[in-house]
């Protein structure tokens, strides 16, 4: 109180005393709810009638103006609700203003400019535009992300999507929803991540692992997926997208509503429906492969500058059948049906989902919390609880038992604490904490044996990242520490555990003997410390360089340590090891963009040494009572993954544009010399669009994606006993695919339906020319074609 | 100072918050054992006729991906240029009493079919002896006929949901949940 009468006073003799108007008004224009800066913003002060902008950093400058005035500023941007506020001048000031950015979400303007960025100031990273989530509306979150440059995926049929990442995937890639790391069995390469795109805002992936807040794991990457922001406005706004599809005759419909209020409360509530039959591939039906998915989300909270709360639940729930062609019983039906040009079963369309199939659901119900702490940082808290039930069903001999092969219940709890520190716009620095456990329960009630044993798992991490920016450059660095500690309980067939010699190694493991079997007791403690650095240099407003080195340590997933039997898509016994230790990620990217009105590029470099690599590979033959199975054993070695990936947008004129994109990886195991399996091979993809405003907002675009051979493989080829030859065949599980080029198109036009709604009407075509192709990162490549030409007609309404 | 002080208090929350709720572990119950029902585990084949009786047999007693091979056993001598009635049995040892899956292939007849594979230069034919409803072979149930003394491999494969009717293995299609190659003389 005292302080304030003295500067009342000071004040007031200053404003007594002739003006003296040689003084600076400056500040950042910052977003309120993430502390990001506002390029573009305009400001202007009401009483002089001068206009400026602020700077790519967000940065604004009044200068000239008079001590002890009180001025008026009118603060605008085209993302924000305009807002004014007064400053009295003492001395040069400084004056930070939070806008309110949002009106993205009302569909009012589409959002030409970068999206926030989720993983420091020098990390790679790449956006899924808006467009991208709504053309996939029907697929899944990895053909979104597929559209990004470095960013493939692994598929198993068409709707098992996994994204990868520079060549990598499954437990490398850390999946972030909501702030939460999501908790789905990803290790393995059969399940895609279980998130409906449709509730996703935005999509950002950090390719390498800099994304520290996030987890010290992410040799591969990073992806996260953040809501839709609400506005604190008095709104009740809405939007519904309808896909139809000729290629699996089926469709998706999703719908979001929000009522959003000025005093900060919220509530919204998003929900999505898929269904598809058989797929078809140019020259028949890929029978069993329809798919159903049901999701719902709602969200109800307060947002204020100072405070805020927000509860939420989601539920995913998806069932999805694996071609039927791809389910065989020993290696010597793989190599019936890799020697076969056509799928062993073709049946008539149908909506129909038998086994093979799968079915899962996953829950999620968050509570999070901020507090903000004016010249500090703001602090939140998040909990969240996830759970995952994944039924795998195969075909079973007796067809009346319709028991899953798989039962998997996966519970996960969370808390998170992160302090940022906001005090400073030329200084960006988080710290947190995070404790998890989480139980893992595989149903016995399958009557196959577990394929992940039962285990409890306790994970803890804190973190620290700091970034500076000086002029044109910044400087960032974090570290980060990780404790795992697993608790599993795991019954090993006698004959395993000795044959591994784990009798000799581990007998205090055992419990105890049950029949053929050992119950054993496995813990694993995990130290793991992960650290980021990296620089940038900005030119003149166009050119923009960043250097960034990650340090990641991944501890071995379930399937790593635990497998021990037959993997029946594969018709191979896979086996893991319980001696495995962390895997080590030493990676160096490079980044050199442009920007500017009519070229805009980013070339981006990069290399990931990986010590401790751990890969399957075939080590040798295994004989059944069905015939040779083919063994294939984890182990760990030096692998070293280099490439680049290559973005370009010329601006040829007003209406038409060019966008190009290159991704190159190449994958070796350094101690052996061999090539690694499944790095994605060479791609491009190039699109011409032509848009139009000032007719309905016409877009239109062709798109031609080239994917080339991979040549780079390793040799897995393996013989096997064909009774009706009575002979060996060569079994060739390694030669690629050839190279294939499809050619894309869309095009889309806006109605206006009333003053407040608008009506999208879209319509696109993939594999136009119904060319016949195999995806080498396709795991039913072996069986069937992909996916032949596929008409869409798209609605979108917003309301 | 106030809001440092505040903002202490409220870390110091959050953080035994965070403990709080994550140690709250469940009790750890011991996990059943669960005995493959699947897995077939045995594979006998008799042989039934006037001038002897031979049993093959497979037996894979740690399951299809156990590290053990299948053993062995032939008993009893094949004969040259004789008739044999034979029958195949499916059991899964790894229960007690053994399940007999035979019961179940042929409750299932019509998504079974087991066929026998003489390797060529083995004088050996065999002919369905027991069908499905619509007239299919289904094969558990069979004639073996030997001609002059030869060697080789003779196979038996089941399989679960062939194409039927086939016109062998080649074309039958469907998932192999048995292939047992014995190596049988005719003497």
């Amino acid at each position: 109180m005292k302080f304030f009468i003295v500067l009342c006073a000071v004040m007031y003799s200053s404003m007594s005393i002739a003006q003296d108007c040689t003084y600076t008004l400056t500040g950042y224009v910052i977003d309120l709810h993430d502390q990001e800066t506002l390029a573009d913003a305009t400001l202007s002060i009401e009483e002089l009638g001068n206009t400026i902008k602020t700077t790519t950093k967000g940065k604004y400058t009044f200068s000239n103006l008079c001590n002890g005035a009180t001025y008026t500023i009118r603060v605008s941007h085209p993302l924000c609700n305009t807002q004014t506020i007064n400053v009295t001048i003492n001395g040069n000031t400084e004056r930070t203003i939070n806008m309110e950015h949002h009106l993205e979400e009302l569909g009012e303007i589409s959002i030409t400019g970068e999206a926030q960025k989720n993983g420091g100031k020098t990390a790679i990273e790449s956006q899924v535009s808006n467009e991208a989530i709504q053309v996939n509306s029907a697929g899944s979150l990895g053909d979104a992300l597929n559209q990004l440059s470095g960013v493939s995926s692994l598929n198993t049929g068409n709707t098992v999507v996994k994204p990868v990442i520079q060549g990598l995937h499954s437990s490398r890639v850390v999946l972030i929803t909501e702030g939460t790391r999501l908790q789905d069995q990803e290790w393995g390469v059969e399940h895609a991540p279980n998130v409906d795109l449709n509730n996703a805002g935005s999509i950002s992936v950090i390719k390498g692992a800099a994304g520290l807040q996030y987890g010290g794991d992410a040799v591969g990457g990073t992806i996260i997926v953040n809501p839709k922001r609400i506005p604190i406005s008095d709104s009740l706004y809405g939007e519904t997208l309808l896909t139809g599809v000729t290629n699996g005759r089926g469709g998706s419909a999703t719908t979001t509503l929000t009522k959003s209020y000025n005093s900060g409360w919220y509530a919204s509530f998003q929900g999505t429906l898929k269904r598809f039959g058989d797929f078809e591939a140019p020259d028949y039906i890929l029978s069993n492969t329809g798919a159903d998915e049901r999701d719902a989300a709602v969200r109800i909270g307060v947002n204020k500058y100072s405070y805020g709360v927000e509860a939420s639940y989601s539920i995913y729930s998806n069932k999805l059948g694996i071609l039927r062609s791809s389910h065989v019983g020993s290696a010597a039906d793989l190599a019936n049906a890799i020697n076969s040009d056509r799928p062993l079963f073709i049946e008539d369309f149908t909506y129909d989902i038998n086994p093979p199939r799968q079915e899962v659901k996953h829950q999620v119900a968050r509570l999070n919390a901020y507090k903000r702490f004016d010249n500090i940082g703001k602090f939140s808290f998040q909990y969240d609880y996830q759970q995952n039930n994944r039924l795998e069903f195969d075909i079973r001999r007796d067809s009346e038992d319709v028991r899953p092969a798989i039962d998997l219940q996966l519970r996960t709890h969370s808390t998170t604490l992160d302090f940022e520190y906001t005090a400073d716009n030329t200084v960006e620095a988080k710290a947190g904490v995070l404790a998890r456990t989480q139980t893992n329960f595989p149903d016995p009630l399958t009557g196959v044996r577990r394929l992940i044993p039962d285990y409890d798992r306790f994970d803890f991490g804190i973190y620290a990242l700091a970034a500076k920016t000086l002029d044109a450059w910044t400087i960032e660095g974090g570290i980060r520490y990780d404790y795992n500690f697993i608790d599993a309980q795991k019954f090993y067939r006698t004959s395993f555990w000795e044959a591994r010699g784990y009798d000799v190694l581990f007998p205090e493991l055992v419990i105890e003997e049950v029949g053929n079997q050992i119950l054993t007791n496995p813990e694993f403690t995990f130290h793991n410390v992960s650290a980021t650095a990296g620089v940038g240099y900005e030119f003149n407003d166009i050119y923009n360089i960043t250097a960034n080195y990650s340090l990641a340590n991944r501890a071995p997933n379930p399937s790593e340590l635990f497998s021990d039997g037959l993997h029946q898509s594969a018709a191979r016994i896979e086996l893991g090891d319980i001696r495995f230790d962390q895997e080590t990620s030493n990676k160096i990217s490079v980044a050199l963009s442009r920007k500017h009105k009519n070229w805009s590029f980013t070339v981006a470099p990069f290399a990931n040494f990986i010590s401790d690599f751990i890969l399957i590979e075939p080590t040798g033959s295994q004989q059944s009572l069905r015939g040779n199975f083919q063994v294939w054993e984890y182990r760990q070695t030096d692998a070293r993954l280099l490439g680049v990936d290559i973005d370009n947008e010329f601006r040829v004129s007003e209406h038409f544009s060019i966008n190009n994109q290159l991704s190159v990886v190449k994958g070796q195991d350094t101690t052996l010399d061999v090539p690694l399996i499944n790095i994605p091979p060479v791609n491009t993809t190039n699109r011409v669009t032509y848009t139009n405003e000032k007719w309905h907002n016409l877009k239109v675009w062709v798109e031609s994606q080239y994917v080339f051979r991979q040549n780079e493989f390793p040799d897995n080829n393996f013989e096997i006993f064909i009774v009706e030859t009575d002979s060996n065949v060569l079994v060739d599980v390694s030669t690629p695919p050839d190279a294939y080029h499809l050619i894309n198109l869309r095009g889309q036009l806006d109605f206006a339906v009333s003053n407040k709604s608008t009506l999208q009407v879209a319509l696109a075509v993939n594999n136009l020319f119904d060319t016949s192709y195999r995806n080498y990162l396709n795991r039913q490549r072996f069986f069937a074609d992909d996916l032949g030409r596929n008409l869409s007609l798209q609605l979108k309404i917003n309301y | 100072m106030k809001t440092i002080k505040s903002m202490k208090t409220f870390i110091i929350a959050l953080v035994a918050g965070v403990i709080a709720i994550s140690c709250s572990s469940d009790d750890d119950n011991t996990p059943v054992v669960i005995n493959e029902e699947e897995v077939i585990t045995t594979v006998r084949v008799q042989l039934v006729s006037t001038a002897g009786n031979v049993t093959l047999e497979s037996v894979d007693s740690d399951g299809d991906d156990g590290p053990n091979a299948p053993m062995i056993t032939i008993t009893g001598d094949i004969m040259p240029n004789t008739t044999y009635a034979g029958t195949v049995t499916f059991l899964n040892e790894t229960e007690t009493p053994a399940e007999d899956i035979t019961e179940e292939v042929e409750e299932e007849d019509d998504e079974h079919q087991v066929f026998y594979t003489p390797a060529a230069g083995l004088n050996i034919t065999t002919e369905y002896g027991n069908f499905d409803g619509d007239g299919n072979p289904l094969g558990t149930v069979f004639t073996l006929t030997t001609g002059d003394a030869s060697n080789g491999n003779f196979t038996v494969t089941l399989r679960h949901e062939p194409t039927k009717p086939n016109t062998g293995l080649a074309d039958a299609g469907g998932e192999t949940d048995v292939e047992v190659t014995f190596a049988v003389t005719v003497q």
